[in-house]
């Protein structure tokens, strides 16, 4: 360090392969920030890891002052969310105890308060519903959005701004002020509580994200890449499938995860458009919390298994999210 | 091979009209170079000819074959782009067996074509990388193979070398024509540097704003320019162009000096001339300096190229014509010069439709 300081340069070398080049001062700020960002990820984590937590509490450690960082795990709330259970007594419950080796895990854990397993509850289906809602109009509001973001960045369509000022600007009006109007339509034309109804108004409202965010993307995308497919002898389509699919296929991973974070964490049209066939997970974790006695181990198991898809799509297309973000700051 | 015809093509965006009405005929075989300052509507031809810009009005012929309205892909012709446009996502290989795959090939006969192409050009060693990984002259090399892998009827370019380095470029230029001439393949070649266009084509098409300024033989563009815009703009110098006073077989240039028309263009000059005015041009070698030489002028400044010395003289009258002298000779700046100019590469232009007169 000594030799460096009296032969180094005046100013500090911020980047540079060789450690022992890098300023003293520099290195500090870099440690000093990363220390920075881990404690702003702890202090961000912390709502995660509770709810994680309380997930697997059993009903009395759930409620412990203090909380209980040490405690035995236990599916017990995973029981109550996704079973629909019935109370043993007296002989039934003898009788329960004794058959215990023949239930599943689920019946076991059910016995050991008393009840017996039904069935699955409500709560699967309403994550079923958020899974096809939610998928649903992901996959068809990327659709159409990529071919709307194609024609709008390649061809002369009169009328272009405005246009794509107002895909724009459907976004703008705040769901709870829509909501009534919707209401009303949809029960006229049979689409409250459906699924079709769901993916439709979905659909509509990512529309916008994705035609927006995908022209950005295919802009990009030199044009020279599909006229040379074009003389090559492929039509206008297939210069679209063989080329500029997979060169856009970061921006269409980016737009997929924002589109489909919008759709599954959607609750204020969920909770006023469906009741109970077509009910996705978000509202009903909610009106869980007005049921009898609140069950917060099932709550934060529910919220978990609610975050678990949007966590698994997001860390399969990490990589392409990451350049996807990023995509319009660097040329290549 | 194929012969292209263009017939009153033009093309409009708008009010703007990017290339005027323009006829030309390119024949079989032919390495045919669009010369001209950017936005003079070269490029829009060439993407006409080549199906990637529609006509406004007018008509393409390939081999008496219309074009005018068929898709790119139904021309048969192949576009080399100035940023290669090799797909990033394939490999050099599946560049270049792309166009056969549009037809349907059998896999077979794909690689037999392939590896013609990429004997022909000996990229073997390239074919496992994608574009990214190669270097700007590679990327091109790889971009002509995917071109001739088809054996289209025509070659369009569109400044191939424009995003080369400098020294690259030249080796290029030389593979380029060194394939046109075996291959004989028809070939439109946008430039916008007139030294690929003297080096490299059969012809050339000078264009500005929008319109075809001359067609000519690369000779004939520079020693016999048809106007005043492709004296200026073919030779690094322009042709000098010196606005004078023309009577009685004598053409007076600003100030003292005067030149004696040779009797050739006696004639000429009396039927192409409507006044006095005349604007007379010539080459920087049409001077010769010579002790006895006829006019004179100081010298102005004078540079050094290695293989000559180009002298920037003033005239009497501030004129500043450049005049190419040997390489040995100084010319101290302030110095007097005498020179003659070589009658044979004296070139005379009407002021008034900056026409040439022959």
């Amino acid at each position: 360090m000594a030799a460096f300081e009296e032969t180094g340069p005046r100013n500090p070398v911020t980047e540079s392969i060789r450690v022992d080049k890098v300023h003293p001062r520099a290195r500090f700020m870099k440690n000093a920030r990363a220390i920075l960002v881990l404690i702003l990820a702890l202090i961000g984590l912390i709502p995660v890891v509770a709810m994680g937590l309380t997930a697997f509490k059993s009903r009395a450690d759930v409620v412990a002052v203090p909380p209980k960082l040490a405690f035995e795990p236990t599916l017990e709330g995973f029981v109550f969310l996704l079973t629909e259970r019935s109370q043993l007594s007296g002989s039934k419950l003898e009788e329960a105890k004794a058959n215990a080796d023949d239930l599943g895990l689920f019946g076991q854990i059910a016995l050991r308060n008393g009840q017996r397993v039904n069935g699955p509850s409500d709560y699967v289906t309403r994550l079923w519903n958020s899974l096809i809602i939610a998928g649903g109009s992901t996959i068809i509001s990327v659709v159409l959005g990529l071919f709307a973001a194609y024609a709008f960045s390649r061809f002369d369509i009169p009328g272009k701004d405005d246009l794509l000022f107002f895909i724009l600007s459907t976004r703008m009006l705040p769901a709870v002020v829509v909501t009534i109007p919707l209401f009303l339509m949809f029960r006229q034309l049979g689409l409250f509580d459906t699924h079709l109804g769901m993916i439709l108004l979905y659909t509509v409202f990512n529309l916008s994200l994705t035609v927006w965010l995908l022209k950005g993307f295919i802009d990009e995308i030199p044009r020279e890449y599909e006229e040379a497919a074009l003389v090559d002898g492929y039509t206008r389509f297939q210069a679209f499938y063989k080329i500029v699919l997979p060169q856009a296929a970061t921006g269409i991973a980016a737009t997929t995860v924002f589109s489909l974070i919008f759709a599954w964490n959607e609750y204020a049209f969920a909770l006023m458009l469906t009741s109970n066939n077509a009910r996705t997970a978000p509202p009903a974790i909610a009106t869980m919390l007005g049921r009898g006695g609140i069950e917060w181990s099932a709550i934060a198991a529910g919220t978990l298994t609610f975050l678990i898809p949007v966590v698994i799509i997001t860390f399969v297309l990490r990589r392409h999210l990451l350049r996807g973000v990023t995509f319009g700051a660097i040329r290549q | 091979m194929a012969t292209i015809k263009l017939r009153q093509v033009e093309k409009r965006f708008g009010e703007f009209q990017a290339v005027k009405p323009m006829d030309l005929t390119i024949d079989s075989g032919e390495f045919v170079v669009f010369l001209g300052p950017s936005g003079c509507g070269k490029t829009t031809t060439l993407r006409m000819i080549s199906g990637l810009e529609s006509v406004s009005t007018g008509d393409i012929f390939l081999d008496d074959r219309k074009v005018t309205w068929l898709r790119p892909s139904d021309r048969d012709i192949a576009f080399v782009f100035q940023f290669f446009a090799l797909y990033p996502h394939m490999t050099a290989q599946q560049n270049i067996a792309f166009p056969l795959q549009a037809e349907g090939e059998s896999k077979d006969e794909i690689d037999r074509r392939v590896k013609e192409v990429v004997d022909l050009l000996q990229i073997g060693h390239l074919l496992n990388f994608r574009p990214g990984k190669l270097s700007g002259g590679d990327k091109q090399r790889v971009a002509l193979a995917r071109a001739l892998v088809r054996r289209p009827a025509a070659f369009l370019m569109d400044e191939p070398l424009g995003a080369l380095d400098a020294d690259f470029r030249e080796s290029m230029r030389a593979e380029i024509k060194q394939l046109h001439l075996n291959l004989n393949a028809t070939t439109v070649y946008v430039t916008h540097d007139q030294i690929e266009a003297m080096a490299m084509s059969d012809r050339i098409v000078v264009m500005s704003n929008a319109e075809v300024q001359q067609v000519g033989t690369p000779a004939q563009v520079y020693y016999d320019p048809a106007n005043l815009f492709v004296a200026r703009f073919i030779g690094s110098p322009g042709m000098n162009l010196m606005a004078s006073q023309y009577g009685n077989g004598i053409v007076r240039l600003p100030g003292a000096n005067q030149y004696v028309v040779s009797p050739d263009w006696r004639m000429a000059l009396g039927e192409g001339l409507d006044s006095d005015d005349v604007i007379i041009g010539f080459r920087p070698e049409a001077a010769h300096i010579k002790p006895d030489g006829n006019l004179v002028g100081e010298v102005y400044a004078s540079e050094l190229y290695g293989a000559y010395t180009m002298l920037h003289v003033e005239l009497d009258g501030n004129e500043i014509v450049h005049i190419r002298s040997d390489r040995q000779t100084r010319y101290p700046i302030g110095s007097k010069v005498r020179f003659d100019l070589d009658p044979e590469m004296v070139r005379f232009f009407n002021p008034k439709t900056e026409m040439a007169i022959n």
